[in-house]
């Protein structure tokens, strides 16, 4: 394995490059993290909620009586009850609405009807059994093509001037020049594909805690949020309450993957149960609720169609997709871009035109869809363009390692402005993908593949690549808000005398590392250990705004910001240890974690040192301390890329298939910390492994929901899930402060791709040409069978 | 119902509803709260504990069930202020992410170490394939358990 280090020096001491071990680690193996449920407040209330069992139907009445009448029960929340406050809907991070409790209709199965406040929990879920709720069931629409039919039930018939179940239409690139480009191919290929319905399912449920202080109005609320700042933001334009007067603590966070970035109804009515009562209010989800409500992912159905000259050069690319976004749009992603960053579609390939056409239609199912692991649902069309390049290479005869390195962008044509208005930073993928191939023994494995086609084997060999291209890391705040608000990121930095720091930052992991990884970057620049800083971060009262951490955007963002007021705190350091040396501020050094007086080395200031003048002993006229704020926003998105292998065996009379190597190149820029990104990157993989192989939401014709526990909704175990082979390549961002790319989403975004090539190659010879995921044995045997006629 | 419990080697007696879950019995009634609850179905892991030796998952057996036996948490892995070789060998090599699984895996793992000390890599991922991680990708949970099985060898040969 070879991991980026750079060697240490005075401007690197040792810290950037540095598989540091982490430093939240201490807690979480004693047992002591701080979930949300571990939170418990004194006269605490505990909340159930009841969810509709109907996938669309209207409500006639809802009788609460013999719930409320319960030993136990405080009181039953109704959206009778929120409309008279005028809180039974709110917006969605999309800007559309979505009901907090149901009031007219039931738009999906499981939504929020009702909630039961009481003193313990199984009371609680006691009482949901005793509300009856009279529904009067509608037909149910469970598919975009049906939602976009004539005639077709109108789903959101409480939205004004909502005529038909249409959200968007949205398009990119150039329609006049991809149709010129396609008169010219002398091949065309096509491609249609499904992206099946998918869910994060963190470990951790959703769930919060609402304290509303009836004396002083404060309402604290412990939430598994990944974006705290813009929830509080929500919560205060939402609820009207003044946003100095609310407090969102996001503790340890189980998990989230874009699963906790929304707002759900249970955070809402928690917070105005508590208000309306007077006492804290705790809601649990359960995983029935997390899989069949909360934010799903995927769900896109897609046609690529690549247009090539004989040669195998790519001309152009037509993309037309069609998103099932449930009943509510609800995707959290930026405002500017209808289907996320889709577009992004022509992926690592210098394609001269394209032109991507995107439909969104609502549907009776939950509302969404988050970017599950990855940037604004760059996931599905990464997927789009690497398979569509395979069927490329089976329809024209061509290697697809060839061809994808014909057409990739070349290392001199950054930055380069791609055929749909991305600005790619830096790359060059040959080097990733080579290095795959090497490592992989790709010649071997070819041979191999066509020694056992030779002896029709039951046991056939498919080797499958994916060299994807990400853009990650959003703002810049021009392009990139949410409901408005910008997408920036910050930092504030404080060291204390005794030369130890606090770094709070807008950001909020859930898993990632931030606690050393950000530490790391404050200890590179200033030369403070890493052990040294505490970071702090989740608590809006204490870090400054920030948009939170979700498309692999904290690096890119919060990163760049901690570098950036670590080096305004030089500046200030290098002042005082003028002032304290005796010297001009010229004269000194930068020595890592020291200033010395050039020609004269022995005169020396640690920062430490300097850290406790500032507080004790600071030049007269110059603030006292040694704090920053930096807010940043980045000129761009980052553009890490990466080569997957995937070699799996196929049985081609049972269709089982698994995979038996895999080999990742992750070219993500300068690497802070080399074992924390290899933790992301391996993580990704098994999720992207997980979609390709076994993770699906479907739905019967009635809408009810297949896959609303982890029996029916499968997510790999050590068992199943390949070992990983990592390797890296280096190609710095030239615009971020460290070099540094997003990571956390990559393997996700790039590898299911790779999976599904690998075993529609296992079978291409048999005149398979796709499967779509999850890549089921009997998907396999069916399509054999197909394809033999 | 009165119970009484061996915890992490102390007696706990309690007074318990027969419905009470293992689970809430240790989070809510002993403060205990390195046991999670993840899915409700029994599938995930996150709430496994070990009962009598065994690894179990406490969102699926009742307080009740446990009167007279005895439960160890991930609170009582670690003894005389030193972690448990599998603690240790979780940090070590970076065997955890977000921490939510992290308490019932190690217990697994613990308890798969007393009864098959050299374990191949195969026999780790068919032992741990009752606890879910989403984070990880579990190879480095794997390489945890290498660790400590030959940190926990060594130990033995040492002493």
């Amino acid at each position: 394995m070879t991991t980026m280090e750079t060697a240490p020096s005075a401007e690197h001491p040792g810290w950037m490059g540095k598989s540091v071990k982490r430093i939240e680690d201490a807690r979480f193996i004693a047992g002591r993290g701080n979930y949300v449920e571990d939170v418990v407040l004194p006269n605490m209330l505990h909340m159930a909620i009841l969810r509709s069992p109907y996938a669309h139907a209207k409500i006639n009445s809802i009788d609460s009586s013999a719930a409320t009448a319960l030993p136990g029960v405080v009181a039953v929340v109704t959206g009778e009850l929120l409309a008279q406050h005028k809180l039974a809907w709110m917006p969605t991070l999309s800007g559309d609405t979505q009901a907090v409790l149901a009031t007219d209709k039931v738009r999906f199965q499981g939504q929020e009807v009702a909630c039961v406040i009481a003193e313990d929990r199984y009371v609680a879920h006691d009482a949901l059994e005793l509300i009856e709720v009279d529904y009067e069931p509608l037909p149910a629409v469970v598919t975009p093509q049906q939602a976009l039919e004539e005639g077709a039930p109108l789903i959101r018939d409480d939205k004004e001037g909502q005529v038909d179940n249409r959200v968007y239409h949205w398009e990119a690139g150039d329609a006049a020049a991809t149709e010129a480009a396609f008169a010219q191919a002398d091949r065309v290929v096509s491609l249609d594909t499904f992206y099946p319905r998918s869910h994060p399912s963190p470990l951790e449920c959703c769930g919060c805690i609402a304290d509303v202080n009836p004396a002083s109005g404060k309402a604290t609320i412990w939430m598994t949020s990944q974006a705290p700042h813009a929830i509080r933001t929500v919560f205060a334009l939402v609820a009207g309450l003044p946003e100095q007067n609310i407090q969102i603590i996001s503790p340890d966070i189980g998990g989230g993957f874009g699963n906790k970035v929304p707002v759900y109804p249970g955070y809402v009515v928690a917070t105005a149960a508590s208000l309306l009562i007077g006492r804290p209010v705790k809601w649990i989800e359960d995983r029935t609720g997390n899989l069949i409500s909360t934010g799903f992912a995927r769900d896109f159905h897609m046609t690529g169609e690549l247009a090539l000259n004989n040669e195998g050069k790519m001309l152009g690319l037509r993309v037309k997709m069609l998103s099932d976004q449930g009943y509510a749009y609800a995707d959290a992603q930026p405002s500017k871009f209808k289907a996320g960053l889709f577009h992004m579609v022509t992926g690592s390939y210098d394609l001269p035109a394209a032109h991507v056409i995107t439909d969104g239609a609502y549907t009776n199912k939950a509302p969404g869809g988050v970017a599950y692991r990855c940037s604004f649902r760059i996931t599905e069309a990464s997927y789009l363009i690497e398979r569509l390049v395979d069927v490329a290479a089976v329809e024209i005869g061509m290697d697809p390692a060839e061809l994808r390195r014909m057409n990739f962008v070349q290392p001199d044509q950054f930055p380069y402005r791609s055929a749909t208005g991305f600005v790619y930073d830096s790359g060059d993928y040959a080097p990733a993908l080579d290095l795959a191939l090497e490592q992989a023994g790709y010649t071997e494995l070819r041979a191999e593949q066509a020694a056992r086609r030779a002896s029709g084997a039951t046991k056939q060999l498919g080797i499958g690549i994916a060299s994807m291209t990400e853009a990650l890391g959003a703002g810049p705040s021009r392009d990139y808000d949410i409901l408005g608000i910008k997408m920036f990121d910050s930092a504030e930095l404080r060291v204390h005398p005794t030369g130890k720091a606090i770094l709070k930052l807008g950001v909020r992991h859930q898993g990632q590392g931030h606690e050393t990884t950000f530490a790391q970057i404050v200890a590179h620049e200033l030369g403070i250990p890493p052990t040294d800083i505490l970071v702090q971060e989740g608590d809006t009262d204490n870090t400054p705004y920030g948009l939170g951490t979700y498309a692999s955007r904290s690096t890119p963002t919060a990163g760049a910001a901690a570098a950036l007021v670590a080096r305004t705190l030089r500046e200030k350091a290098r002042k005082i240890a003028a002032y304290l040396l005796e010297v001009a501020e010229e004269d000194l050094e930068w020595e890592g974690d020291r200033f010395s007086v050039k020609g004269a080395p022995e005169k020396v200031k640690t920062i430490q040192e300097i850290a406790f003048a500032a507080y004790t002993n600071h030049p007269q006229g110059m603030d006292a301390g040694l704090e920053g704020v930096k807010y940043y926003d980045p000129p761009n998105l980052t553009f890490p890329f990466a080569t997957y292998l995937v070699v799996a065996e196929v049985d081609v009379e049972t269709g089982e298939w698994k995979p038996i190597k895999l080999v990742a190149v992750d070219d993500c820029g300068v690497r802070i910390n080399p074992m924390i990104v290899e933790g992301q990157i391996m993580g990704g993989l098994t999720e992207g492994y997980a979609m390709a192989a076994m993770q699906q939401i479907t739905f019967d014709e009635d809408g009810n929901c297949i896959g609303s526990n982890f029996m029916d909704y499968l997510i790999p175990t050590a068992w199943e899930t390949p070992h990983f082979d990592l390797y890296d390549t280096c190609t710095p961002s030239p615009h971020h402060p460290l070099g540094a790319k997003g990571v956390g989403e990559s393997a996700t975004v790039g590898s299911p791709a790779a999976f599904v090539n690998a075993v529609v190659d296992a079978v291409a010879h048999l005149g398979v040409r796709n499967i779509d995921m999850p890549v089921l044995s009997s998907r396999v045997w069916e399509a054999i069978h197909h394809a033999q006629g | 119902m009165n119970i009484t419990v061996t915890v992490n080697g102390a007696a706990r007696t309690s007074d318990v509803e027969p419905r009470m879950l293992l689970v809430h019995y240790l989070r809510e009634v002993l403060g205990l709260r390195g046991a999670h609850v993840g899915c409700d179905t029994t599938s995930c892991g996150v709430c496994t504990v070990v009962v009598d030796g065994l690894p179990v998952k406490s969102c699926t057996m009742f307080a009740v069930q446990v009167d007279g036996r005895s439960v160890t948490t991930v609170e009582g892995m670690a003894s005389n202020g030193q972690l448990h070789p599998v603690q240790a060998a979780f940090h070590e090599e970076h065997g955890l992410q977000c921490g939510f699984c992290t308490p019932g895996m190690m217990l697994v793992a613990a308890a798969f170490l007393e009864e098959n000390p050299a374990p191949t890599e195969e026999e780790i991922r068919w032992a741990i394939s009752g606890n879910l991680c989403r984070c990880t990708g579990y190879q480095n949970i794997v390489k945890a358990v290498e660790t400590a099985a030959r940190n926990m060898a060594s130990t033995e040969v040492s002493q």
